[in-house]
C-alpha cells in the first residue's frame, strides 16, 4: 500500500512512523472567567509573552532559516493588534483562553482567504495560538522527541517551525504532512537540513505510530511496509546519486579537463560561510548595494573598507568581482536624488548612468575597494552594472585606472552593449552578463510582472544568440544571471563562449557535477541545438538531447 | 502628516523576512506609524499579522505615514526597508 503526496524535498528516508498529535482543544466558545478582568488581561499578556520568550529562544539556539521564522512567530505572539483585540474580548467577560483563541481567530481567516504562500503562514499563526492556549489551560504540548534510538519518520498534519528547528538529520528520516505545499516551513527546512519530505499527503496521520513507511521526495510516494528489497532499491539509487554528485569536487571544469571557474553571487559578509562550504572559487557577484541602502548620506571610505575586506580575505588568491553601487529609481537612495519622478524606473537614471552624475560617490566606492584589497591576496575585479555604449566603458574604465585598480569590467545587460560587444571590449578587461535584466531589456518585459515570465525564460534562443555575441567579443566572459544556476543551461552557456558561472552557493555542486559530465564539444553542441530552436521549451529540449550525463545525475 | 509610497520588488512581497524587518523598525518608533495600499485603510505598521494581512505582493505599492516628531527619517528608513530587493 502507498500513500501519495507531493515530493518537497528530494531524497529517500525509511524508518517507523513517529505521529504528532500536538493537537490543543479549542477553549469552548462563551467561556467565561470570574474574577478581576484586570487580572484576566494580565494572565492573557503573561502567557502571549512567555510564549514569545519560548520561540525567540528556541530561534537562538537553532541559528539560520529558522530564527527567522521564529523570531516572526514570537512577534505575532507580541502583536499589539492582537492584543488589543484579546483585551475587548475579556473586557466584554470572555475567559483569556477562548479571546485568545477567537483573537488569532480573525487573523487566521485573513490569511487562509489570501491563500497560496500566505495561507501557508496560517500554520504559524496556529501554532502560536494552540501554544498561548496550552499555557492557559494547562493543557500539555507534545514535542518531537529530540533523540531516538532508531532514527524515525516524522509525520504530522503540519508542522511548526518550533517543532522542528532543532531536529537533527540523525533523528529524522523523512518528514510526511498532511497539508503544506513546496513553499511550507516543512519544505524549506527539509531541503535546508538535506532531508526527504512529502507535503500535501492525505491520510498520513491515520498511519499507526511505528509503522515502517519509506518516503521518496521526488516522487512523492510514501510506501506503507515496504519489503527489504524495496527499501534496499530505493535507498541505494539514491546513495549513487548523493555519491554521483559529491564526488565531484575541485575547480569547475568539463569532462575534457576545460577549466570554467564557478563563482558565488554574494549580497554581503553573511553569504561567505555558504560559499565556502560549497567550495565557490571565488565571486563572480558582490552586490554592494547592502551597504548603502537605507541610509540618509553615503557611508564613509573606512566604513566601505571594513566592509568589503572579509570578502577579499575570504578568497585569497581567488577572483572577487564587486559591482560598484546599482541604485537609481528603483533603489532609491537620499544621497542619489533622482531629478523627477521617473515613469519607467527600470529604464531609467540607475547604475552607471547615476554613477556618472554623482561621480564623487563612484570615486569614493573605487577608493575604498583600492584601500580593502591591500594586503590581501584576492584579485580583484570591479565592473560597472547598466552599461550601454563603448564611449561608456572607457568612462568606467577611466575611473577605475585612476582609482589604481588592476582590472575594469562592465556588466552586459542592455542588448545594445552585447550587439556591440566588439566596440565596448577594447576599453576593458572583461564582461560579467547578468541574465535577468539582459532578458527584461531583451524582451521589453518587466521583471516584477509574474504575468510575462515566460519571456525572461533564459532558455529564450534570443537571448542565447546576445549571451554569444557578448561571449565571443575578445574579453573574459562570465555569467552571473540565474540562468547559471540551473545545470543544464550552464553546460549550454559554457558552450556559448562563458569562461566563468556564478550563482547562488547552493546551486554550485549540481552545476560542478554537470560540467564533469559533459565535454566542451557537447556542451557546444547542445549550445548550437538550444540556439537553433524557435522557443524556450524546444530549445530546452534540444540542448539535453546532447547532454547525456544530467539523465545518470538525476538533474 | 508625512508619507512614502514605495512598491515592494521582493519576491515575497511584504512577508516573510521583508515584513518582519518592517514591522521591528517601525516598533521601535515612539510615534504612530500606518501602512496602507494607495485607497485602502491603513493598518498599524507596529502589527505583523495586520501588516501580513495586508496582502501585499511583489509589484504593488504601498503608503508609509507617521505624524510627529523625525517622521522624515523614520519613513525614509522603513521606505528603504519595503524596497530593498
Amino acid at each position: 500500500m502507498s500513500l501519495r503526496g507531493v515530493g518537497a524535498s528530494q531524497g529517500v528516508g525509511h524508518g517507523p512512523v513517529f505521529v504528532l498529535t500536538a493537537e490543543v482543544p479549542e477553549p469552548p466558545e462563551g467561556a467565561t472567567y470570574t474574577g478581576d478582568a484586570d487580572q484576566e488581561k494580565a494572565r492573557a499578556r503573561a502567557a502571549l509573552d512567555e510564549v514569545a520568550g519560548v520561540l525567540e529562544g528556541r530561534g537562538r539556539q537553532a541559528g539560520g532559516a529558522a530564527e527567522d521564522v521564529l523570531n516572526a512567530q514570537a512577534m505575532m505572539a507580541r502583536d499589539p493588534g492582537l492584543l488589543v483585540g484579546v483585551e475587548a474580548l475579556i473586557d466584554h467577560g470572555t475567559a483569556a483562553e477562548r479571546a485568545v483563541y477567537e483573537a488569532f481567530g480573525r487573523y487566521r481567516s485573513m490569511l487562509v482567504g489570501t491563500g497560496g504562500y500566505m495561507g501557508e503562514r496560517a500554520a504559524d499563526l496556529d501554532d502560536v495560538r494552540d501554544r498561548t492556549v496550552a499555557l492557559l489551560t494547562g493543557h500539555p504540548m507534545h514535542g518531537v522527541p529530540l533523540d531516538a534510538p532508531e532514527p524515525f519518520v516524522l509525520v504530522a498534519r503540519d508542522l511548526a517551525p518550533a517543532d522542528t528547528a532543532l531536529l537533527s538529520k540523525e533523528v529524522v528520516t523523512a518528514f510526511v504532512t498532511e497539508r503544506g505545499g513546496p513553499t511550507s516551513h516543512t519544505a524549506i527546512l527539509a531541503r535546508a537540513m538535506g532531508v526527504p519530505a512529502v507535503v500535501a499527503c492525505a491520510g498520513a496521520t491515520s498511519l499507526a505510530p511505528g509503522t515502517l513507511v519509506l518516503v521518496d521526495g521526488s516522487t512523492g510516494e510514501v510506501r506503507v511496509g515496504p519489503t527489504d528489497a524495496e527499501v534496499a532499491g530505493a535507498t541505494g539509487a539514491e546513495a549513487a546519486r548523493q555519491e554521483k554528485l559529491a564526488a565531484v569536487r575541485g575547480p569547475g571544469r568539463t569532462a575534457d579537463g576545460h577549466s570554467v571557474p564557478l563563482l558565488a553571487n554574494v549580497g554581503g559578509p553573511g553569504d561567505l560561510d555558504a560559499a565556502l562550504a560549497h567550495g565557490a572559487e571565488g565571486v563572480g557577484l558582490f552586490r554592494t548595494e547592502f551597504l548603502f541602502l537605507g541610509r540618509k548620506a553615503a557611508p564613509t571610505q573606512d566604513e566601505q573598507v571594513a566592509a568589503y575586506r572579509p570578502v577579499l580575505e575570504a578568497f585569497p588568491g581567488a577572483t572577487v568581482v564587486v559591482r560598484t553601487l546599482d541604485a537609481g529609481a528603483d533603489k532609491p537612495l537620499a544621497f542619489l536624488p533622482a531629478r523627477e519622478r521617473e515613469p519607467n524606473p527600470a529604464l531609467g537614471e540607475r547604475g552607471l548612468r547615476m554613477s556618472r552624475r554623482f561621480p564623487e560617490v563612484l570615486a569614493d566606492q573605487l577608493a575604498a575597494l583600492e584601500r580593502a584589497v591591500a594586503g590581501t591576496a584576492a584579485r580583484l575585479h570591479v565592473m560597472a552594472p547598466m552599461v550601454a555604449t563603448a564611449e561608456e566603458a572607457a568612462w568606467f574604465t577611466e575611473a577605475c585606472r585612476t582609482a589604481g585598480l588592476a582590472a575594469a569590467g562592465v556588466m552586459i545587460e542592455i542588448p545594445a552593449a552585447a550587439i556591440r560587444a566588439r566596440d565596448l571590449a577594447e576599453h576593458v578587461d572583461f564582461f560579467s552578463i547578468g541574465t535577468n535584466d539582459l532578458a527584461q531589456y531583451l524582451f521589453a518585459a518587466d521583471r516584477e510582472m509574474a504575468e510575462l515570465s515566460a519571456l525572461h525564460d533564459a532558455w529564450q534562443p534570443a537571448l542565447l544568440d546576445l549571451v554569444a555575441a557578448a561571449a565571443g567579443a575578445g574579453r573574459p566572459c562570465g555569467v552571473c544571471g540565474e540562468a547559471a544556476a540551473d545545470p543544464a543551461l550552464a553546460c549550454v552557456l559554457v558552450g556559448l563562449g562563458a569562461t566563468a558561472l556564478s550563482m547562488s552557493a547552493s546551486a554550485l555542486p549540481a552545476v560542478r557535477a554537470a560540467l564533469a559530465g559533459h565535454t566542451t564539444e557537447q556542451c557546444r553542441l547542445a549550445a548550437a541545438a538550444a540556439r537553433s530552436a524557435k522557443d524556450a521549451a524546444t530549445a530546452r529540449q534540444a540542448a539535453r538531447a546532447h547532454l547525456p550525463g544530467l539523465a545518470d545525475l538525476a538533474l | 502628516m508625512a508619507e512614502r509610497k514605495v512598491t515592494i520588488v521582493a519576491e515575497v512581497g511584504l512577508h516573510a523576512r521583508p515584513a518582519a524587518t518592517f514591522v521591528q523598525a517601525a516598533t521601535k518608533a515612539p510615534i504612530d506609524v500606518t501602512v496602507a495600499k494607495p485607497g485602502g485603510t491603513p493598518v498599524n505598521a507596529k502589527s505583523i499579522l495586520q501588516v501580513m494581512a495586508l496582502d501585499v505582493r511583489k509589484g504593488e505599492m504601498i503608503v508609509i505615514a507617521a505624524e510627529g516628531e523625525n517622521t522624515e527619517e523614520l519613513l525614509d528608513q522603513l521606505a528603504a526597508i519595503a524596497s530593498a530587493p
